[in-house]
């Protein structure tokens, strides 16, 4: 090895155990959850908890699920739902308590309510406002044809 | 033809209206955290045991006594915690009574990090499965509640508590205490 790439390595080295510490102490040492990782028994419950964690925001990485997610607070999500679910909680149930608690936010199902309307709306005049306009070029070119 | 350009420029301001509005939205500032819902809302009941042999556990009915506390999230293993403490410590120099839960942490961490940078709070309750962030819809740590004397969730004041923050904290602390 020649000599610049053993300063390298040897600073990729230091590097990794300078960091090493300051990744331990960030990491909380608690166990997660007993449900964050492990299915529910019944694999029926365990498929409508799956599919209602798909649904449902990570609080630290907002941009997955709680499914998706590897962060210890997704993992006490999952743990909630799976508690929940193995409960007897109706799907709906717990996404409206996480609702309750969060607000829409938390939730990847969106509904329609006075500030989503024009997400739902809008699409649908765009489609009667193109099919009015082919309409009406149409059927003048069919008027001129004739 | 005159229909047409007249057309043509509608669209034409359409989509600069439509860039500009992409710019001004790129070059605000990004504000992610979660809000809680339950602001103005009774605090949720929980029972909790200490989170170490140095101060007693935290229970909802510990709140609703006629005075407003603060109620602060916090984990040993949450590196912006430290930077907090100093204003906690600030707070409660100002009279303000501190009740905390430690997220998902072990009786030993929480003594090392109390010695460490201080230990304002009158009570700290162990919450190791995050069950009451989720029930106070707290984004994460650290997290500060303003609680009435009746046990209402007053104020939700999210991530590290800055030196402006004192003031505001304090400010909420009395405006949840004259009653409203």
């Amino acid at each position: 090895m020649n000599r610049l790439g053993r300063y390298l390595s040897s600073m990729v080295l230091a590097i990794a155990v300078l960091a090493m510490p300051v990744t331990l102490i960030a990491q909380s040492t608690m166990p997660p959850a007993p449900y964050a990782y492990t299915q529910l028994d019944d694999p029926q419950q365990e498929a409508v908890a799956r599919e209602l964690m798909e649904t449902l925001r990570c609080l630290q990485c907002q941009s997955q699920s709680i499914a998706d997610s590897d962060a210890p607070v997704a993992g006490d999500m999952r743990h909630q739902v799976r508690v929940r679910i193995a409960a007897g909680e109706h799907p709906d149930e717990v996404r409206a308590y996480l609702i309750s608690r969060y607000g829409d936010y938390i939730s990847y199902d969106p509904q329609i309510s006075t500030t989503t309307w024009p997400l739902f709306a809008v699409p649908v005049v765009l489609l009667l406002l193109a099919g009015l306009v082919m309409w009406r070029r149409l059927g003048r070119k069919g008027e001129a044809a004739t | 033809m005159r229909q047409l350009r007249i057309t043509l420029w509608i669209i034409v301001v359409l989509a600069a209206g439509l860039f500009g509005l992409f710019a001004y939205q790129l070059t605000q500032p990004k504000d992610d955290s979660v809000r809680s819902a339950m602001i103005g809302e009774p605090l949720p009941q929980f029972d909790l045991e200490p989170a170490f042999e140095g101060r007693p556990g935290l229970a909802s009915t510990d709140f609703a006594n006629g005075e407003p506390q603060l109620l602060n999230l916090f984990g040993s293993w949450c590196i912006p915690c430290r930077v907090e403490a100093p204003q906690l410590e600030a707070l409660e120099r100002a009279g303000a009574t501190i009740h905390a839960i430690a997220l998902r942490d072990q009786p030993q961490d929480v003594a090392r990090f109390l010695e460490i940078y201080g230990n304002p709070f009158t009570r700290i309750g162990r919450d190791d499965i995050s069950e009451i962030q989720f029930a106070l819809g707290a984004s994460g740590v650290p997290e500060t509640f303003v609680i009435d004397g009746s046990g209402r969730i007053a104020y939700q004041h999210i991530g590290v508590i800055t030196e402006r923050d004192v003031p505001i904290l304090l400010q909420e602390l009395q405006r949840a205490g004259s009653g409203s």
